[in-house]
């Protein structure tokens, strides 16, 4: 077996255009409803993200900033406070990565779904209510414009203005200095996603001796193990 | 930083080293696993070409999808048949013990942990569920984890950690008849917020919290993270020594309850333990609490208008809008009289026996609502089991309560129990979450277990306090 830990991408820095999603309290079951984790893979979650909210009975379009042209490309989600709140699964931020999601701006997030951002390499920067507002203000005003989010340095600048030949960059009205805020990354977080060691099985799997170390000193341990011999 | 805390003593206690990022690496004493998050961690370890490391510490049951009324194989719903199918499978390749319906041991996965005895106070606990929490209640520390985290933990029986911070919550004060463990909960999280306990682990004191029996501190702790706490815990006492020696471990192997004992007791926070924060809360002001809202923290007494959310904090008044407008309700009304559909008496929160007696004591002798379809949901095949002994099941279905087998059922919808339209429900669980119960347009009210049968009888939300218990037989 090659040592995974090879394979995990540093994840200092984020660029892209953004989509905001704005409301408190944003739980789970919103972002990916419980019918569709009756599944056993990951694959294919996307189309489900935030699925009563995008869609009405019939399947219809519902007003929704996921169901808009502009922001298809998107993959910074802006969001406000106590985001992802609820239930573990994991299958809310699978779904938002697979939708296109690669980090997620907000006043809060709930512990449990930041961890598991964090075990899929998906930053979760926070910053303040008036900082967060604004730049949802601008993401709607700018859907094309590129926000980039620096996880190693803890910034997020938005509204720099292109060199001139980008053809593609509206007629925005943001200042022509543009706006950096500075964000917060939870320590662990930070150097993990900066220094690639966020997928950390094999990390963990290298201290084996530590571990049977620790395992031994547990008074409870030897009961709970029973019959079991484990064979390693 | 706390110090001298029982977190502090357990977390110490599992601690392997420090990683390179700075978290903690923990080692985990018990790793319950289910049929919905297990299966991709376990698709990842065979893509790794990695074995299960301690199945030995690993326990399995079903209860997301289980069906409740007919639980013949297969399952009707494909779905939840191929997911039963995968965990099979993936239990016997690993030689994890299943506690499936055929052992009659399944349950909620927080219902059979404490009930087999493999939750004790000071281990480590972990499953991919957010109320894992609720092991808390025995001096574990207990918290939900993310797939890939059960792919480490599948891999190295240890998980990656930050230390959080310890805030005690005090509860004093003698509780009201009508008021239970669920209403206490229910104003934690209203007073503290529903991110309140972000970055921290909730650690439950106070006489009143230990007044309580193990069901209703169970309670309690599965509701820490409806709160933003991933963990919570009461320091284990006498009541829980009790408990744990009527376990089939211990049972088993009585020699072992008194080798433990002394580890239990001193991983008791100390007299003189450092807290982050410590919060009071007088339990004897308490009326029986339901939600208004969409959150766990939009709850209020019984007897209370529902708030205007321009009185609220600046950042509740937008959940609050949109959550008086999917609930349909107004500000300056009760919740009581409000129309209920459906009385589900069930979930890890609260379907043990005492719940269930606790409701069969208003339901006896009474008729549920012609309108109301209402069910109980026993927390596991032995609470079913138990309940039928003692007559519990006669007294719900002379009533007219449906008595179905056990899962997690319309808490989450998963299965066929699930809110159709715009339907409301009574509910005896955890999230009144939009869409939580199965129906994006269904209505949520959540409450304590005789508060869930009070409304069944009345048709709408009561205080239970005006229906007189009668004494079961």
């Amino acid at each position: 077996m090659s040592d995974p830990t090879e394979e995990i991408p540093e994840v200092d820095y984020v660029e892209g255009t953004g989509i905001p999603i704005r409301g408190n309290d944003i739980d789970t079951d919103q972002i990916i409803p419980a019918r569709f984790m009756k599944v056993v893979t990951f694959d294919g979650l996307g189309e489900f993200a935030f699925f009563d909210l995008r869609f009405d009975d019939e399947d219809n379009q519902k007003d929704h900033p996921m169901n808009e042209e502009r922001f298809q490309d998107a993959n910074v989600m802006v969001v406000n406070n106590n985001f992802g709140c609820g239930s573990s699964r994991e299958h809310a931020p699978q779904a938002l990565m697979r939708w296109g999601i690669d980090a997620i701006i907000g006043e809060g997030f709930a512990e449990i779904f930041a961890g598991n951002c964090l075990a899929l390499g998906i930053p979760t920067v926070t910053a303040d209510h008036e900082s967060i507002n604004a730049l949802q203000q601008w993401v709607d005003d700018n859907p094309d414009g590129k926000i980039e989010v620096d996880v190693a340095a803890e910034t997020v600048r938005y509204g720099v203005p292109e060199s001139d030949d980008s053809g593609a960059e509206q007629n925005s009205e943001s200042s022509a200095l543009g706006n950096e805020i500075s964000v917060s990354v939870d320590d662990a977080q930070r150097q993990a996603l900066v220094e690639g060691i966020w997928d950390t099985t094999a990390l963990m799997k290298a201290n084996r001796n530590a571990i049977e170390a620790t395992a031994d000193q547990l008074p409870y341990l030897d009961q709970t193990r029973s019959d079991v011999e484990a064979d390693d | 930083m706390s110090q001298g805390t029982l977190y502090d003593k357990v977390w110490d206690r599992h601690k392997v080293t420090t990683l390179p990022n700075g978290q903690d690496q923990l080692f985990v004493g018990l790793h319950l696993i289910h049929e919905v998050t297990s299966p991709q961690a376990f698709g990842m370890l065979q893509e790794r070409g990695l074995e299960v490391a301690r199945p030995d510490l690993t326990h399995a049951t079903v209860d997301h999808i289980v069906p409740t009324a007919n639980q013949d194989r297969p399952y009707a719903d494909d779905a939840a048949e191929r997911m039963m199918a995968e965990l099979e499978e993936n239990v016997r390749d690993a030689g994890i013990e299943f506690s499936d319906p055929t052992t009659g041991d399944q349950g909620i996965v927080h219902v059979i942990g404490p009930e087999q005895g493999i939750t004790q106070p000071g281990k480590t606990i972990v499953c991919g569920d957010s109320h894992t929490s609720t092991h808390g209640a025995f001096g574990a520390l207990a918290f939900g984890i993310g797939t890939s985290q059960i792919r480490d933990v599948l891999a190295t029986q240890t998980i990656a950690m930050e230390k959080q911070k310890v805030r005690k919550i005090e509860v004093t004060g003698e509780l009201d008849e009508g008021v239970e463990a669920k209403d206490i909960i229910l104003e934690i999280i209203r007073r503290l917020g529903t991110e309140g306990g972000v970055g921290y682990v909730y650690e439950y004191a106070g006489e009143t919290i230990e007044n309580l029996d193990m069901e209703g501190r169970m309670s309690i702790c599965n509701m820490s993270i409806e709160g933003g706490a991933r963990a919570g815990y009461v320091n284990p006492d006498e009541t829980t020594f009790e408990w744990l020696e009527q376990t089939d471990y211990f049972q088993e192997h009585p020699e072992k309850f008194e080798e433990l004992k002394p580890y239990w007791e001193s991983i008791q926070s100390d007299d003189d333990a450092e807290y982050d924060d410590v919060v009071e809360i007088d339990a004897s002001e308490l009326d029986p609490v339901v939600t208004w809202g969409t959150t766990p923290g939009q709850g209020i007494g019984i007897d209370d208008p529902i708030p205007a959310p321009e009185d609220l904090a600046e950042d509740k008044q937008d959940t609050a809008r949109r959550a008086q407008k999917h609930m349909r309700v107004e500000p300056g009304e009760t919740m009581e009289g409000y129309d209920i559909d459906v009385a589900f008496l069930g979930s890890c929160t609260n379907a043990r026996l005492p719940d269930l007696r606790r409701a069969a004591r208003i339901v006896k002798g009474r008729q549920v609502d012609e309108d109301v379809r209402a069910f109980v949901v026993p927390g596991s095949q032995r609470v079913q089991r138990a309940a039928e002994e003692e007559g519990l099941k006669d007294v719900f279905e002379e009533a007219g309560f449906e008595w179905r087998n056990a899962g997690c059922s319309m808490c989450l919808g998963m299965n066929e129990d699930q809110l159709e339209g715009d339907e409301a429900c009574a509910s005896s669980s955890n999230r009144n979450f939009v869409g939580r119960q199965g129906s994006k347009d269904g209505r949520t009210v959540l409450m304590n277990p005789r508060m869930v049968a009070a409304a069944a009888i009345t048709g709408e939300v009561s205080d239970v306090r005006d229906l007189k218990e009668v004494n079961l037989a």
